[in-house]
């Protein structure tokens, strides 16, 4: 059954495990992602949320099973650089930005440009992208702390830098891992919209705890533990899964 | 494209940097050429001969603070690359001898004859010519470094484990280089130089244009680097250095940036080495001994990583209190070393350079603030006058 989402799907795992010293972090995880979506992923600490993403953009390899981006993309067979270059973006559990980098320099360096050695070294500043990074700024709010490092953001102001890089790398897919931790009930739903303009022009993966967030978002939600999809449908559905409240919101 | 990398490698400290160090490279040839011994301001050859040791050193350093400041590679090997490109040279200077040697062999240099060898070998072929020779002082360095950075960038190996293998890198080479067998003379390495392209190594004006060669390649070397950190590669550098996964994941290779800055900081290190020979009169293996390769981290340190300015200062502030200490006290000079590093570490960890650099902008701020406060006075203040 699932094969035949294959050709369709924008991103597609079936079957995926991986163990570390014998810890079966993920086992047999299969779900589909359609291009457009905008998907939640819901579980407790430990359910292989992080590991999930792990392997969709590279950094682990599984024991076994597939993975694949448009139909017929083995992303099990390349590397972080590789997958990023594809179209798939990620968003670190911890926010990531470049800390002596301005939040300009930041931006510029997502920029999805050519990536190389060279390229780089005599790379030029154009008005096209100039233009394109005050875009993001202001999509991401960030317009006047263009010209401060990001070490001296707040911390939402730095998760949100990071989506915003994330942005100027144009993926049609976005992988966020827990977005709002940390953040304030103002910047949370700052964040929904934000997240929800987004999935407007690609689709978007978001791991997420908090259960008010992921109501703002209204989407499909799944529901991991133990490495696998416990339930999977509307946020409704899902919270009233008898396996759900056990393993999850009952704890 | 070469344009606007160079425009961008000037700012105002790089420009002041690199004027005076091209201004010492007129000026101190000129005061030891130009002025009788006896007149105050003359330079003796000796110093003129110290001072272009300092400059290479300099040179070595600002290569090392490429992939260190920049790209947080931790080299402790590279002594190495300086002290191929020193041997590189040291060939080409031993050819130049040719029959004047002890044994007065045409061909051979006289370590092989005492070795009783009978041929060159190969691997001597094309050191009679100079531009052979300086093609190898880039070229031998530089395929070293990326040899060894293709395999340990790709598989990843990081902070002190990289340190490590760079110190196994050039102890290898320590011992390599001892062995008789190798064909680069031993333990007594490589000495007794005639000339070089033509001139007498030992003469006045050799050693002043030594001197200046040095200073020019040190002006060229920080507009180089200077350009490179100062582009989109150079900050992606940065990102390698602060953040190496969101480097990834953006898709850049990081092990192809890495390799790059290596490769390019060896070659520097290989035309310190080649500069530094003919001034000193010698190669031999000691300089791959592996605390060398520490000291360059210490003069580093000590200026100010990731400042390209501060490294240079470092080499020569601490190669010249080196040669002032050791006169006096040479049995203390490594425990002094030492002392300093761990002094600078724990109330300098920006450096001399970065420390300065840090108050300066943090000045600049505070001003700006003030500068606004002002503002905002005056603009509360007026009403009050009107009334
Ligand atoms: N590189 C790793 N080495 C060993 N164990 C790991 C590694 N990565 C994840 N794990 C383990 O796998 C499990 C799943 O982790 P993770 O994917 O981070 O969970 P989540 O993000 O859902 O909280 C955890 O028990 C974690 O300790
Ligand atoms: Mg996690």
């Amino acid at each position: 059954m699932m094969n035949e989402k294959k050709p369709t799907s924008l991103l597609y795992l079936d079957g995926v495990s991986v163990s570390f010293d014998g810890f079966k972090a993920l086992n047999s995880l299969s779900f589909v992602i359609e291009p457009g979506e905008l998907r939640a992923i819901i579980g407790p600490n430990g359910a292989g949320k992080t590991t999930m993403m792990d392997i969709i953009t590279g950094k682990t390899r599984p024991d076994s099973g597939e993975v694949f981006f448009k139909g017929d993309i083995d992303l099990t067979r390349r590397d972080e650089a590789e997958i990023a270059q594809l179209g798939i973006g990620r968003k670190f559990q911890k926010p990531t930005v470049f800390e002596s980098h301005t939040v300009w320099d930041n931006l510029e360096l997502a920029l999805n440009r050519k990536r190389g050695v060279f390229a780089t070294l005599f790379y030029r500043m154009t008005l096209e992208d100039n233009a394109r990074i005050e875009e993001i700024l202001s999509t991401v709010r960030l317009s006047n702390r263009r010209n401060d490092f990001a070490a001296s953001l707040s911390h939402g102001q730095k998760q949100w830098l990071e989506i915003g890089m994330l942005l100027a790398q144009e993926p049609e897919l976005l992988l966020v891992d827990e977005p709002v931790a940390g953040m304030t009930d103002a910047e949370t739903a700052e964040t929904a919209i934000l997240l929800k303009e987004i999935a407007k022009t690609r689709s978007v993966v978001v791991v997420e705890h908090d259960m008010g967030f992921i109501r703002d978002l209204g989407v499909k939600v799944t529901c991991l533990a133990e490495g696998s999809v416990l339930a999977e449908g509307s946020i409704d559905f899902v919270s009233a899964d008898q396996k759900v409240i056990e393993n999850y919101l009952g704890r | 494209m070469i344009t606007s990398f160079l425009l961008k490698s000037f700012d105002r400290t790089i420009v002041i940097a690199v004027a005076i160090i091209l201004g010492l490279a007129l000026i101190v040839p000129a005061l030891n050429l130009l002025t009788a011994p006896d007149h105050p301001l003359h330079v003796p050859t000796y110093l003129v001969s110290l001072f272009g040791k300092y400059l290479t050193y300099a040179l070595l350093a600002l290569a090392l603070d490429l992939v260190w400041g920049f790209c947080g590679i931790l080299s402790l090997g590279h002594a190495a690359f300086f002290a191929l490109g020193g041997y590189a040279m040291g060939m080409y200077l031993m050819r130049q001898i040719g029959a004047r040697g002890s044994y007065g062999n045409p061909l051979l240099p006289d370590f092989m004859v005492f070795l009783n060898w009978k041929e060159l070998p190969w691997f001597w072929y094309g050191f009679d010519m100079f531009w052979f020779a300086a093609l190898m002082v880039v070229l031998v360095p530089g395929l070293l470094a990326f040899v060894f950075g293709w395999f340990a960038f790709r598989s990843r190996v990081n902070g002190v484990y990289l340190s490590i293998i760079t110190q196994a890198m050039t102890f290898a080479l320590l011992l390599a280089f001892f062995r008789n067998d190798m064909g680069f003379g031993g333990n007594n390495g490589l000495t007794d130089f005639k000339d070089i392209l033509g001139f007498n190594i030992q003469a006045q004006g050799t050693r002043a244009a030594l001197f200046a060669a040095s200073a020019v390649a040190l002006a060229l070397s920080l507009i180089l680097t200077s350009g490179m950190v100062r582009s989109k590669y150079g900050k992606i550098l940065v990102g390698v250095r602060d953040a190496e996964s969101r480097t990834r994941f953006l898709g850049y290779r990081v092990e192809h940036f890495k390799l790059f800055a290596f490769t390019v900081s060896a070659m520097m290190a290989g035309v310190a080495g080649a500069l530094y020979v003919p001034q000193v009169g010698i190669i031999n293996p000691g300089e791959f001994e592996p605390g060398n390769s520490i000291e360059v981290v210490i003069w580093t340190a000590v200026g100010g990583r990731g400042t390209l300015i501060g490294p240079i200062i470092g080499a020569i502030l601490v190669n010249g209190g080196k040669s002032i200490f050791t006169a006096a006290f040479p049995e203390f000079w490594l425990f002094a070393l030492g002392g300093l590093f761990v002094l600078v570490t724990l109330f300098l960890p920006k450096g001399i350079v970065g420390t300065v650099q840090a108050w300066r902008a943090k000045r600049k701020e505070y001003r700006k603030a003030a500068e606004d406060e002002a503002a905002r006075g005056q603009a509360v203040a007026e009403p009050v006058a009107a009334e």
